[in-house]
C-alpha cells in the first residue's frame, strides 16, 4: 500500500536542519526578484518553498557543467578515469524537474551506460514538492502531464493547510522519515485534504498549447520545412541559454585541460549547445546546422520528435525555462502553436 | 566534490605506439599504429577510432587498414584540419597517442558476400574505403565483380598511389580513377567521379555501391546511382560527422533519432533517404 505521512509546518525549520544533519541538503533559494536557484541550505528559513523554476534545473548536479571523467599524466602516458560524485539531498524538486531527471536518466543509462552519471545519480537523494497552482505564464507542464507527480523521488511534498503530506516512494525515503522523527502517519481527513487539492489542481492545469499531447508529435515530424522556423531563426542570438538551462539538454564537448606543469592534467566534460555555430560542424567546414534557424529547429525537435522514437517519451518538461531565459522572446508556447497552425 | 578513480569507463584510453608515419600530400599524413601489448584493435572496415593527445584533446578518425592485413597493428591517414590533427601531424616512430574504440557499425561484409561491388571514393573517402577495398581483395573469392571509381582533386592528391597501382594491375578488380583538375603528367580521365559511374557495366539486381566521400559528394553520386536503377537499399554511405564521445552521448553526430557515432557511420541509403540534414 502507499505511504504517506505528514509534517507538521510549525515542524518544517526543524526538519531541514536535522536532515542537513544527516547529508548535504540543496534547494531552492531566492536569488532576486524571479529568480531562484538550488543551492546548499542548512535551515528551513533559507528555502523559497513558493518558488518559480530555478534558473538552472537541478540537472546540474546530475550532470555538472563541468567535471572531470580522466586525469593524465603525459610523460609516463598514464590515464585515470575518474568519478566525481557528493552524497546529496535536493529538497523542493517540483513535477517538472523530477521529469527533467528522468530523461537524463535515460539518456545515461542507455547502453553503453555511463558510469558517471550513474554512480552520482545513486548518490543523490531526491525530495518533491508539488505546485498547486502554476508558476507563471510561460510553464507548460500539465501540456506535457508533468503538473502532477509521476514517480522519479524518494520522498513527495505537497502542502496542505497546516501540514505538508509526504508521499514515501522508495525505502530510502522510509529511512529519511523514520531518522528524522517529526512525521506522524497520513490520517484519512489528510488523505481527503490531498484528494481535493488534486482535484482542484485539475481545473487550474489545462493544456497550455492547442495541440493534443498525442498529437505534437505528428505536428513536429510535418514542420521540417515550416516558415516557423525562418522565424526563430531571424529572432534567436544564438546564445545558448535555452539548452543550458532546459532539465532535458544533455549535449556535451570533451576538453583537455592541462595543469601548469604542462604534464598532469584533466580531460573534462563540458556543457555545449546545439545552438552554438561549430556544434555539427566537420573537419572539412562543412557545418550541418549552419543557419540558426535549423539549430532552433533541431532544439524544438530533440524535444517533441526525436526523443519519442528513441525513448517513446517527449523531452520537454513544460517548465518553461528556455521562454523565460531567452533573450530574443522567442516562446516556447507561441512556436508549438505557430506550428500547429500552419498544419491546419 | 568526490573525486575517486575508475576501473571501467567509456573514456578509457589505450596506449598505442606509432611505429610507422609519412607524410602524404601536403595535408595528409600516414600513421602505423600498435597497440600495447601487441593488443589486437579487432576492427570491421568503416569503423572508426577516438584517438587522444593528452593536453591536446581528442578526434574521431576512420581506421584505412583492413582487419585482413596485420593483426597487430592499424593504420590511419589524418588531414591536417584542426587541433588535434595539427598536434598528430607533428608526431613521429615511437610517439605515443591514446586510442579509444573502435566505435560505430561498420561495413557489412556478410551482407556484401557473394554480390558485385562498386567503390566510390572521392577525395579523402579513400581512407575508410580501402579498409574494404582490401577486406575484399584479400577475400576475394567470396564476392562477384569489383569496381573501384576513385577520384580526387588533382594527380598530387591521390592517396595511397602504389597501392592503387596493384589495385589497377589486378585482373579480378575493374579500376577507373578520375581527377577534378589535371596537371602535364597525367594522362588519365579529368571529370567528376560522377562522370565514371554511366559507363561502368553492372548486374543492378546484385550490386551494391559503397560510397564515401565529402558531404556535397554523395547528393550527385547517389543520384546517378538511382538514374542506373541501383536499389536503394544496395547504396552504402559512411556519413562524416564530429563524434565527440563515440557512446552515443553528447549530441554532436546526431541524425535525427541517430546517433551516427553508434548507429552508422555506415547507413544504407534506404536508412537515411528523406532524414533530416542527413545528407
Amino acid at each position: 500500500m502507499e505511504k504517506y505521512v505528514v509534517l507538521k509546518k510549525k515542524d518544517f525549520n526543524d526538519f531541514v536542519a536535522k536532515l542537513a544533519l544527516i547529508q548535504t541538503v540543496v534547494a531552492p533559494v531566492k536569488k532576486g526578484q524571479k529568480s531562484f536557484a538550488f543551492q546548499e541550505v542548512t535551515t528551513g528559513q533559507e528555502i523559497s518553498l513558493h518558488y518559480i523554476p530555478t534558473i538552472l534545473p537541478p540537472k546540474k548536479y546530475f550532470m555538472p557543467q563541468q567535471e572531470t571523467i580522466m586525469k593524465f599524466n603525459k610523460s609516463k602516458f598514464e590515464w585515470t578515469p575518474v568519478l566525481e560524485y557528493k552524497e546529496l539531498t535536493i529538497f523542493g524538486v517540483h513535477t517538472c524537474d523530477l521529469a527533467g531527471i528522468q530523461c537524463l536518466n535515460m539518456v545515461f543509462t542507455n547502453k553503453p551506460k555511463d558510469i558517471n552519471y550513474i554512480v552520482r545519480k545513486d548518490k543523490i537523494t531526491i525530495i518533491g514538492f508539488e505546485c498547486n497552482d502554476y508558476c507563471d505564464e510561460f510553464a507548460s507542464c500539465a501540456s506535457m502531464d508533468n503538473h502532477i507527480p509521476n514517480g522519479g523521488y524518494d520522498l513527495f511534498f505537497t502542502e496542505l493547510k497546516d501540514s505538508f503530506i509526504v508521499h514515501v516512494n522508495t525505502q530510502l525515503g522510509e529511512k529519511i522519515v523514520e531518522e528524522i522523527s517529526l512525521f506522524t502517519k497520513a490520517n484519512d481527513e489528510h488523505l481527503k485534504e490531498l484528494e481535493n487539492l488534486r482535484a482542484a489542481k485539475s481545473k487550474i492545469f489545462k493544456n497550455e498549447l492547442n495541440v493534443k499531447h498525442s498529437d505534437l508529435k505528428g505536428v513536429f515530424e510535418q514542420s521540417f520545412n515550416s516558415k516557423v522556423w525562418k522565424d526563430l531563426g531571424a529572432k534567436c542570438v544564438a546564445c545558448g541559454n535555452c539548452t543550458n538551462v532546459c532539465p532535458t539538454c544533455y549535449c556535451f564537448d570533451i576538453k583537455d585541460e592541462m595543469n601548469l606543469d604542462f604534464n598532469t592534467g584533466s580531460r573534462v566534460r563540458v556543457w555545449d549547445s546545439c545552438q552554438n555555430e561549430d556544434f555539427a560542424k566537420v573537419a572539412g567546414g562543412e557545418s550541418f546546422r549552419e543557419e540558426r534557424a535549423n539549430r532552433q529547429k533541431h532544439r524544438y525537435m530533440r524535444k517533441f520528435n526525436y526523443p519519442v522514437d528513441k525513448f517513446s517519451r517527449y523531452f520537454c518538461t513544460g517548465c518553461g525555462r528556455c521562454t523565460r531565459t531567452c533573450m530574443a522572446q522567442i516562446k516556447l508556447k507561441e512556436t508549438v502553436n505557430a506550428l500547429a497552425e500552419e498544419k491546419k | 566534490m568526490i573525486q575517486v578513480p575508475l576501473k571501467e569507463s567509456e573514456y578509457i584510453v589505450k596506449k598505442g605506439t606509432i611505429i610507422r608515419a609519412k607524410k602524404m600530400t601536403a595535408l595528409e599524413k600516414f600513421f602505423e599504429i600498435s597497440l600495447a601489448g601487441n593488443e589486437v584493435l579487432d576492427h570491421d572496415p568503416g569503423q572508426f577510432v577516438m584517438i587522444s593527445i593528452p593536453g591536446i584533446g581528442e578526434a574521431p578518425i576512420s581506421v584505412s587498414s583492413s582487419p585482413t592485413t596485420k593483426r597487430s597493428s592499424f593504420e590511419l591517414v589524418v588531414r591536417n584540419t584542426g587541433v588535434l590533427t595539427g598536434a598528430l601531424h607533428k608526431l613521429d616512430v615511437g610517439d605515443v597517442i591514446g586510442i579509444r574504440g573502435p566505435f560505430g557499425h561498420g561495413f557489412p561484409t556478410n551482407i556484401l558476400e557473394g554480390n558485385d561491388l562498386m567503390f566510390v571514393a572521392g577525395g579523402l573517402g579513400i581512407v575508410p574505403l580501402r579498409s574494404l577495398i582490401n577486406f575484399v581483395i584479400d577475400n576475394r573469392r567470396d564476392y562477384g565483380k569489383v569496381n573501384i571509381l576513385l577520384g580526387c582533386k588533382s594527380p598530387k592528391d591521390m592517396l595511397f598511389g602504389d597501392e592503387v597501382k596493384q589495385w589497377e594491375k589486378r585482373l579480378d578488380v575493374n579500376f577507373q580513377c578520375t581527377v577534378d583538375r589535371s596537371d602535364p603528367d597525367w594522362k588519365g580521365n579529368v571529370g567528376l567521379i560522377t562522370s565514371l559511374i554511366p559507363g561502368v557495366n553492372l548486374d543492378i539486381a546484385r550490386t551494391f555501391a559503397i560510397v564515401v566521400g565529402p558531404p556535397i559528394m554523395y547528393k550527385f553520386v547517389i543520384a546517378e546511382l538511382l538514374k542506373k536503377n541501383i536499389p536503394e537499399r544496395q547504396i552504402l554511405l559512411s556519413l562524416e560527422r564530429h563524434m565527440k564521445c563515440g557512446v552515443g552521448k553528447c549530441g554532436h553526430c546526431q541524425i535525427g533519432e541517430h546517433y551516427c557515432c553508434q548507429d552508422g557511420p555506415v547507413y544504407s541509403y534506404d536508412q537515411i533517404k528523406g532524414k533530416h540534414e542527413a545528407l
